[in-house]
């Protein structure tokens, strides 16, 4: 009959990005998502853990899987879940997001789930409702839950987080996802390697603690026990950050070749949507290194518990 | 931390278990086609003695599971700090089997509630029975222990606590006041 409870005081009431959420509370996220697997692998595939809560899922950028993630997460704990897409909303008269925010907190919405494409959407939600606001991507910024389920997938491969060293490689420059796992993995014992071409590799993220730079594949890869491939958005091409995309292959595509310089038990990572053969080659992403597809179940699982630690238990 | 009273002395819970092991074989004629899931945290380490009980009284091996009820509970809006989820961990069929719900307190009854629900979702027991170390009153569900270790009259403002070998180094049932414990 006793409740185990977390010792820490400072409870977060936001997942905006990592600031604010100690070791403790994180491992104890990953540690619960181990339940909500569990969960998801029973014959009811349910609880009532978050039953009565409305969950607000305000996407103002596309997503699929993102976005079927966090409302079947919802649904998994009983939530009830309303959608709001922006290109269907009177966002598209004129509204501004203050005012949208606004009323859906009248209609008694408990949480949101927000994707915007501006940084910083996501704190403006949290301050305009008042209630919980889990970022689910906002411009270049953060997109913390694909950072913890990362982070998940991996602890899951070796058990682990403490000592390991995670090569990120690709552009890092745009990727909201290399930012949260920058700013995720160190805190939780790991280090983190950003490698791409110069245009695509920001300097000023050799200042987090636990991150190191380059622009050598090669060398980002040697001793790593997880490379993740970024997605190279072909536009970028366009705005000259790149000579040729068949260039950017040849140095830094995630391939077997690339893979052998790793650990011997390293994994290939993906955030999806995927550019198959051109930042990671299908041989890898098809391969038994992969865990792009365990990335995408351990989503639901991550984000079934990041509601649960946000809204169980809330006055 | 002074006790008012103590409870249950280390002969006294094995006496009280033994005897609802008895109890158990009796009403379920055998031991055959049972299980034994206890309830997070004590509820497990109980529902492992029992076990052995009913292996010795009939040389059956009863599986045993853990259940925790965290995702479960319809009150942890009242609590202030969240609670860890510990495992569930049925690794049996429910369906044909008759279940005893192991657990150290039976108070309000919400807990078993709870237990219910959960163990609902993971299968479709024959039957579900409730075995407890101490029933302590104050129900607020139309909830009752099947068997019971000891029946105990206490007042709200007091505190039941289990002490077992397993998770406390020893066996040991006392009655506080919340004011001493605070």
């Amino acid at each position: 009959m006793t409740a185990f409870t977390l010792s820490t005081s400072a409870r977060p009431r936001h997942l905006l990005d990592f600031q604010g959420w100690s070791r403790e509370r994180l491992t104890a996220l990953l540690d619960n998502a181990d339940t909500m697997s569990q969960v998801l692998d029973r014959p009811v595939r349910k609880v009532p853990a978050l039953q009565g809560l409305t969950v607000c899922t305000a996407f103002f950028e596309n997503s699929t899987r993102t976005r079927v993630s966090f409302e079947l997460a919802a649904r998994r704990m009983s939530a009830d879940v309303v959608s709001f897409a922006a290109g269907a909303s009177s966002l598209s008269k004129g509204e501004s997001l203050r005012d949208t925010v606004e009323v859906l907190t009248a209609y008694k919405v408990d949480a949101y789930v927000v994707r915007h494409h501006a940084a910083g959407a996501a704190h403006l939600v949290a301050r305009y409702s008042g209630k919980p606001v889990i970022n689910a991507g906002d411009g270049r910024r953060s997109h913390p839950t694909q950072a913890l389920l990362d982070a998940y997938t991996v602890r899951q491969e070796f058990g682990t987080l403490e000592g390991l060293t995670v090569a990120i490689v690709g552009d890092v420059r745009h990727s909201r996802v290399a930012r949260s796992n920058a700013e995720l993995l160190p805190k939780l014992g790991a280090k983190v390697v950003l490698c791409g071409p110069a245009t695509l590799l920001p300097e000023g993220l050799a200042a987090l603690p636990g991150v190191t730079l380059t622009t050598d594949p090669r060398e980002a890869v040697r001793g790593a026990h997880a490379v993740m491939a970024l997605r190279l958005q072909q536009e970028r091409m366009d705005a000259g950050y790149l000579a040729s995309l068949q260039e950017y292959a040849d140095t830094y595509q995630v391939n077997e070749s690339l893979m052998r310089e790793a650990e011997s038990g390293a994994i290939a990572l993906h955030p999806g949507p995927m550019n198959r053969d051109l930042e990671i080659s299908s041989d890898v992403a098809d391969g038994p290194r992969s865990r792009i597809v365990r990335q995408v179940e351990n989503g639901q699982a991550v984000r079934m518990s990041v509601l649960y630690h946000l809204l169980v238990g809330r006055e | 931390m002074t006790p008012k009273a103590t409870i249950l002395t280390a002969d006294e819970v094995r006496r009280a278990l033994t005897r609802i092991a008895h109890e158990i074989v009796e009403r379920n004629r055998g031991a055959e086609n049972l299980a034994l899931i206890g309830i997070h945290t004590r509820g497990i380490p109980l529902a492992g003695r029992l076990a052995a009980k009913l292996s010795e009284l009939e040389g059956v091996d009863v599986p045993t599971g853990r259940l925790d009820i965290t995702l479960y509970r319809d009150d942890l809006t009242e609590i202030a700090r969240q609670p860890i989820i510990r495992e569930t961990q049925v690794p049996f069929d429910l369906a044909r089997r008759r279940v005893v719900l192991v657990d150290d307190v039976l108070y309000t009854g919400r807990t078993v509630r709870a237990a219910l629900d959960a163990l609902i979702d993971l299968g479709r027991p024959e039957g579900i029975q409730l075995a407890v170390l101490v029933d302590r009153g104050h129900r607020e569900l139309p909830i009752r222990a099947d068997y019971v270790g000891k029946n105990l009259p206490t007042a709200r403002t007091e505190v039941v606590k289990v002490r077992l070998t397993e998770t406390d180094g020893v066996d040991l049932v006392e009655l506080h006041d919340v004011e001493t414990l605070r």
